[in-house]
């Protein structure tokens, strides 16, 4: 293998369900979720020699509890963009002879808590001393902090932050797996409870339990899988800062800008040729924020490009077509679902297929505009 | 999750544990004092405390106390609240640029906490509220010659 050589994703599902799960811990969704994805490789569980996931309950658990043992294991856990992180660094492992066939799983009873981590954010760690004291509870309180100086700078209004989750309901109302499917409006989502002002709630994501996993191994073996190749043709990651008050400037995001360089560049794909997109949706602004740090539209001119219908069922840029984290589900760590997605499209089996959808490109977030990954994925190689 | 053990009822609301590199800005904190590091090499202030700065990578830095003056740069109006905030809800959690350039998390008091009232760049300055052991900086409108 060398640092050019192709790598595929050969295998992806979720958990059976998603949504509210209370009979299922943070450990069986991992485990059902790598379960479905071997088998949608055509693969045996002993096929898997390298393991990548998020620190709880961590790669060793995972190995363990599925009878692996990994010559090479990744426990980045970076928030829920770590996913895509994942695919990053086990290409990097293939490609070095690390490891032949990496399984990355996701798996989270956000809503459940059932064998669930804590927040582990004590009184003496650094937001713990300059951020919790003021009150912060959660992603409600602290992601949703910088859109008020992005809607003064670029004019940005209430409704069309509204028309966020307006556009994303279009697509889930296609999606028979998504939590919210009833279509709904601007009055609708604006009447919506204040959850931390100017943020309806219907401008926040769900709270659900699910999981999924995927199959990352090197396009020679393509011929290999039941399933077509799912070719992975740019990658990139960044991070900006772990404390929402200490971005560089509240109306962008510097991680999602950096991350979509590095990926697009690689890929040496431009915008242009971008034919789905998903960009991690844990609040309404974000896929604003996204749309611009990736260049699909100039700066401070997303929100009247998505309230326009660009990114709609039948528009010119179909985006989290899912449904999203505001509608499909979100378990705290979303970025697997956004990857899922995108390897759905991608093979042209997704509830709500676009057509010609040969490029997908995969925006996660960390945190809150902490830290990012980005995918772009083609159906054919590079 | 614990906070140190003292003589007084522990407060509901999250009270900071200082460490040794944040011990100087809590310190200042109870004396009145807005503190924030600068670098001796590039001459940058910075904000969290820390040993090096982040511009450059030195680590000749020196403390120094801010003017206390700021601007609001951006809020939520929290409805949900956190442990020991329940009698403040809705309440702003603000960030602030501080006239040195830094910016940090806080909350506004001495107005009331709208959309209305709470106008971004309005002009305010520090003031600090004892809680517990620690004393924490707030933020007001600025007034009178505060320009």
């Amino acid at each position: 293998m060398s640092a050019r050589d192709g790598i595929i994703i050969a295998g992806a599902a979720e958990t059976n369900a998603v949504g509210k799960l209370p009979d299922y811990s943070t450990l069986q969704l991992h485990l059902e979720g790598a379960v479905n994805a071997v088998a949608d490789a055509g693969l045996r569980m002993r096929d898997i020699d390298g393991i990548a996931t998020v620190n709880m309950p961590g790669p060793m658990q995972i190995a363990h509890a599925l009878g692996i043992t990994p010559a090479w294991m990744d426990g980045t856990a970076v928030g829920g963009t770590s996913f895509l992180l994942h695919v990053r660094h086990a290409a990097a492992a293939i490609r070095a002879g690390y490891a032949r066939t990496v399984l990355i799983t996701h798996g989270e009873s956000g809503r459940s808590r059932v064998g669930a981590s804590g927040w582990p954010r004590g009184n003496s760690s650094i937001p713990g001393q300059f951020e919790a004291p003021y009150g912060t509870a959660g992603p409600t309180t602290a992601f949703t902090i910088p859109v008020l100086r992005y809607m003064k700078e670029y004019g940005l209004t209430h409704e069309q932050l509204a028309y966020v989750a307006v556009a994303q309901r279009k697509w889930s109302a296609r999606n028979p797996r998504a939590m919210f499917r009833d279509l709904i409006t601007v009055e609708d989502v604006l009447a919506s409870r204040v959850v931390a002002w100017p943020f309806h709630l219907l401008e926040c994501c769900l709270v659900t339990d699910g999981g999924g996993a995927l199959i990352v191994t090197s396009a020679d073996r393509a011929a290999e899988f039941p399933q077509p190749p799912v070719h992975v043709l740019g990658t990139g990651e960044s991070m900006e800062t772990p404390m929402i008050s200490q971005m560089i400037d509240f109306t962008e995001s510097q991680a999602f800008r950096l991350a979509g360089r590095a990926a697009f560049a690689e890929a040496g794909i431009t915008t242009a040729d971008v034919r789905h997109l998903m960009i991690y949706d844990a609040f309404a602004h974000v896929p604003i924020y996204g749309l611009e740090a990736l260049g699909f539209v100039p700066k401070g001119e997303a929100g009247a490009f998505i309230s326009d219908g660009n990114t709609e069922p039948g528009g010119t840029l179909p985006l989290n077509t899912n449904g999203g984290g505001l509608s499909y589900t979100h378990t705290g760590m979303y970025g697997m679902f956004a990857i899922q997605e995108g390897v759905r499209q991608i093979r042209g089996e997704a509830a709500a297929q676009v057509p010609e959808a040969d490029i997908s490109v995969i925006l996660g977030n960390g945190g809150m505009f902490a830290s990012s990954g980005v995918l772009v994925l083609g159906r054919q190689p590079r | 999750m614990s906070t140190p053990a003292g003589p007084k009822q522990k407060p509901a609301k999250a009270v900071p544990e200082p460490t040794p590199e944040t011990q100087p800005f809590w310190d200042g904190c109870a004396r009145g004092e807005l503190l924030l590091q600068r670098c001796r090499e590039c001459g940058k202030p910075y904000f969290y405390p820390r040993p090096v700065c982040p511009a450059c990578g030195s680590t000749d830095v020196e403390w120094f106390e801010a003017s206390g003056r700021a601007t609001l740069y951006s809020y939520v109006i929290n409805h949900r609240p956190a442990r020991g905030f329940e009698a403040d809800a809705p309440y702003a959690i603000a960030v602030v640029e501080l006239a040195e350039g830094p910016r940090m998390m806080t909350n506004i008091v001495g107005v009331p906490n709208t959309p209305e009232d709470l106008v971004l760049d309005m002009e305010l300055q520090v003031t600090f509220e004892q809680r517990g052991d620690v004393t924490i900086p707030l933020f007001g409108p600025a007034t009178g010659s505060g320009r």
